[in-house]
C-alpha cells in the first residue's frame, strides 16, 4: 500500500441481480480512497441505493466482492459482519431514528457495537461514550437538544442527529442514501455543510446519494454517475460539467434536478 | 368547471340485490338456530313473571353484606393483578417470537402463533377449571387461569403492534453492527413499549370481570359468593355483590382508560 493512499472501499466485479431477473449492478469496479467525498448521481433506478447499500450489506449482492479496508464485507458473517458495520456510519433519507427515545439515547445507540450485548441493554455506556455522544451532538450544533425526544425536532435536526450517530460510532466511512431529500433548501445546505466539514476536519470518506446535480458540484471531489445499474461516469467534479450530467441522465437536464432552481 | 355540462353519462348506481340476500341469509341462520335450539319468543314471554319475581326479591340489596364481601373482592382484584402481571412478563419473549419482522424464520413464529390462537380459543372458566382440578380449590388455580389468558391476549395484540413499527431504526441499528438483543432493546422496544403498557392495562380489565366469575368453578374470589348466595336463594345478597362487582370494575376501568389515554 502506498503512502498517503488507503483504500477505503473496493468493488470487485460486483453484479447485482433481483430474483425476477432485473439486475440492479452490472460488474461494477470502483476503488474510493480515504477522505474522499464521493456523490453519486443518476436518475431514480438507476441504481444508486443499491450501490451505497451494498457497502454496508444492507443489501445483499449476487457476484463479486466488496472489500473495506482491507477486508471482505461480503464474505463475513455473524460477528465480524458486524465489526465491520461498526466502522461504517450510514445516513437515511428518513433519518431512521427512534422517534420515542431521547436524542442522546439514539446518538448512543451507535456505539452498541463496542460493547458487551449484556452492558448495552442495561443501556450501561461508560462516561467516554457518553461524552463522545456530547461531543457529536456539539459538531452538529445540536447539543442543547440531548435530552428532547427525537420526535419534537423537526426533519433538519433530526438529520444531524443522525449524523450524530455515525459520528459517535467513530465510523471511518460515513454512507449518506438522500440525505437531503426530505428537506427543505435552506436545511438541506445545512445538512451538507455538516457532512463536508467533518469529511475534511475528521478525514471521514464520504459516499454520498443525491438527486440534485447542483448539489453534487458543489460539495463532492468525485462524481459517480450511474445508469441503469453501471457506473458511466468517474472522474473529479471539474470533469463533471452540465453536458457531461445529460449524458449521464441520457437527456438535458431538468429543473426540478437543480435546487438552486427550487429555492 | 361547475358550469360545464357533464359529458359523461352518470354510472348507474350498483345493484342492492347483494344486501337483500344477505339479509335473507341472516334472518334464515336466526330462524334456523331458535328452532334448533328449542327457543322461542312464547317461552320468554312466558318466563316473564318468573323475571320479575327474582328482580323483586333482589331490590332492595342486603346493604350488610358488603362487609362479608370485601375480602373476596379484594381477592378478586389480587388475583386479577398477579395474574396479568405474571401473564404480561411471559408474553414478552412469546411476542418478540411471533412477530415475523424480527423472526424470518416461519418454523418459528407460525408454530408459536398458532399456540396462542389455541390458548386463546379456550374460555378462561375452563382453563380455571382444569387447574382446579389439578391444583384443588383456591385462588391459586384462579391466577394460573387469568395468567396462561393474559399470556395469549397481550402476546397476540404485542406481535401485532411489533410487526406495525417503522423498519428503519431497525434498518439503522442493523448499520451500526448491533447484534439481534440490541437492535430489539433500541429499536424495537421503545417503538412498543407504549403499546404494551396499554395492553396490560386493557388485559387487567378484563381479568377483573374475569376473575369475578372465576369463583363459580372454585377458582377464588368473589365468585363464590355468587354460587353460594344463588344457591341458598338469596337473592338480596346476590344482588348486593353485583352491585359491588359493578362499582370496582366501573372504577377500575375509568382508571385504566385514563392511565391509557395519557400513553398513547
Amino acid at each position: 500500500m502506498k503512502v498517503g493512499i488507503q483504500k477505503v472501499i473496493e468493488f470487485k466485479n460486483v453484479s447485482k441481480t433481483y430474483p425476477n431477473g432485473v439486475k440492479g449492478l452490472k460488474n461494477i469496479n470502483l476503488t474510493i480512497e480515504k477522505g474522499e467525498f464521493v456523490v453519486v448521481v443518476g436518475l431514480s433506478g438507476a441504481g444508486k441505493s443499491t450501490l451505497l447499500r451494498s457497502i454496508n450489506r444492507l443489501n445483499e449482492v449476487t457476484e463479486g466482492e466488496i472489500v473495506i479496508a482491507g477486508k471482505s464485507i461480503t464474505n463475513s458473517s455473524g460477528a465480524s459482519l458486524r465489526r465491520i458495520r461498526r466502522d461504517i456510519g450510514m445516513i437515511f433519507q428518513s433519518f431512521n431514528l427512534v422517534k420515542r427515545s431521547t436524542v442522546l439515547r439514539n446518538v448512543l445507540s451507535g456505539r452498541v457495537g463496542y460493547h458487551s450485548t449484556f452492558r448495552t441493554v442495561l443501556g450501561l455506556f461508560p462516561n467516554e461514550d457518553v461524552n463522545l455522544a456530547f461531543e457529536a451532538l456539539e459538531r452538529v450544533n445540536i447539543l442543547d437538544k440531548a435530552y428532547t425526544r427525537a420526535d419534537q425536532l423537526s426533519g433538519g435536526q433530526q438529520q444531524r442527529v443522525s449524523i450524530a450517530r455515525a459520528l459517535a460510532q467513530e465510523a471511518k466511512i460515513i454512507l449518506a442514501d438522500e440525505p437531503v431529500a426530505s428537506l427543505d433548501p435552506l436545511t438541506t445546505k445545512h445538512v451538507m455543510d455538516d457532512l463536508r466539514r467533518i469529511n475534511q476536519e475528521l478525514g471521514i470518506t464520504t459516499v454520498v446519494n443525491l438527486h440534485h446535480v447542483d448539489l453534487a458540484q458543489e460539495y463532492a471531489t468525485r462524481i459517480i454517475g450511474m445508469r441503469a445499474g453501471e457506473i458511466v461516469f468517474d472522474g473529479p467534479v471539474e470533469e463533471a460539467t452540465d453536458d457531461k450530467f445529460s449524458e449521464i441522465y441520457g437527456r438535458p437536464l431538468q429543473n426540478n434536478e437543480l435546487l438552486g432552481a427550487t429555492v | 368547471m361547475m358550469n360545464q355540462p357533464i359529458k359523461t353519462s352518470i354510472p348507474k348506481p350498483p345493484s342492492k340485490i347483494k344486501n337483500y340476500v344477505t339479509l335473507l341469509l341472516v334472518l334464515f341462520l336466526l330462524w334456523g338456530s331458535s328452532i334448533q335450539t328449542d327457543s322461542s319468543l312464547a317461552e320468554l314471554v312466558a318466563g316473564f313473571p318468573n323475571m320479575m319475581d327474582l328482580l323483586n326479591q333482589m331490590v332492595p340489596p342486603n346493604w350488610g353484606y358488603f362487609d362479608n364481601i370485601t375480602d373476596a373482592m379484594l381477592e378478586t382484584i389480587r388475583m386479577a393483578v398477579i395474574g396479568t402481571t405474571f401473564g404480561a412478563i411471559l408474553a414478552i419473549p412469546i411476542a418478540l417470537f411471533s412477530a415475523s419482522n424480527l423472526i424470518q424464520n416461519i418454523w418459528v413464529f407460525y408454530p408459536i402463533r398458532f399456540i396462542l390462537n389455541l390458548i386463546r380459543t379456550v374460555p378462561d372458566l375452563l382453563l380455571a377449571s382444569i387447574f382446579v382440578a389439578i391444583f384443588g380449590l383456591g385462588s391459586l388455580p384462579g391466577i394460573l387461569a387469568l395468567m396462561v389468558f393474559s399470556i395469549g391476549l397481550i402476546a397476540k395484540l404485542t406481535y401485532e403492534s411489533i410487526e406495525a413499527i417503522d423498519p428503519g431504526p431497525l434498518e439503522a441499528m442493523e448499520a451500526v453492527g448491533a447484534n439481534k438483543i440490541q437492535l430489539i432493546v433500541f429499536g424495537v422496544i421503545p417503538q412498543v413499549a407504549a403499546h404494551f403498557i396499554s395492553y396490560v392495562l386493557y388485559t387487567f380489565e378484563i381479568n377483573v370481570r374475569a376473575a369475578a366469575v372465576l369463583g363459580l368453578v372454585g377458582a377464588g374470589g368473589i365468585g363464590l359468593f355468587y354460587n353460594k348466595t344463588l344457591g341458598f336463594l338469596e337473592y338480596d345478597k346476590t344482588s348486593s355483590i353485583i352491585i359491588y362487582t359493578l362499582v370496582a370494575v366501573l372504577a377500575i376501568d375509568y382508571i385504566s382508560t385514563k392511565l391509557r389515554e395519557k400513553l398513547l
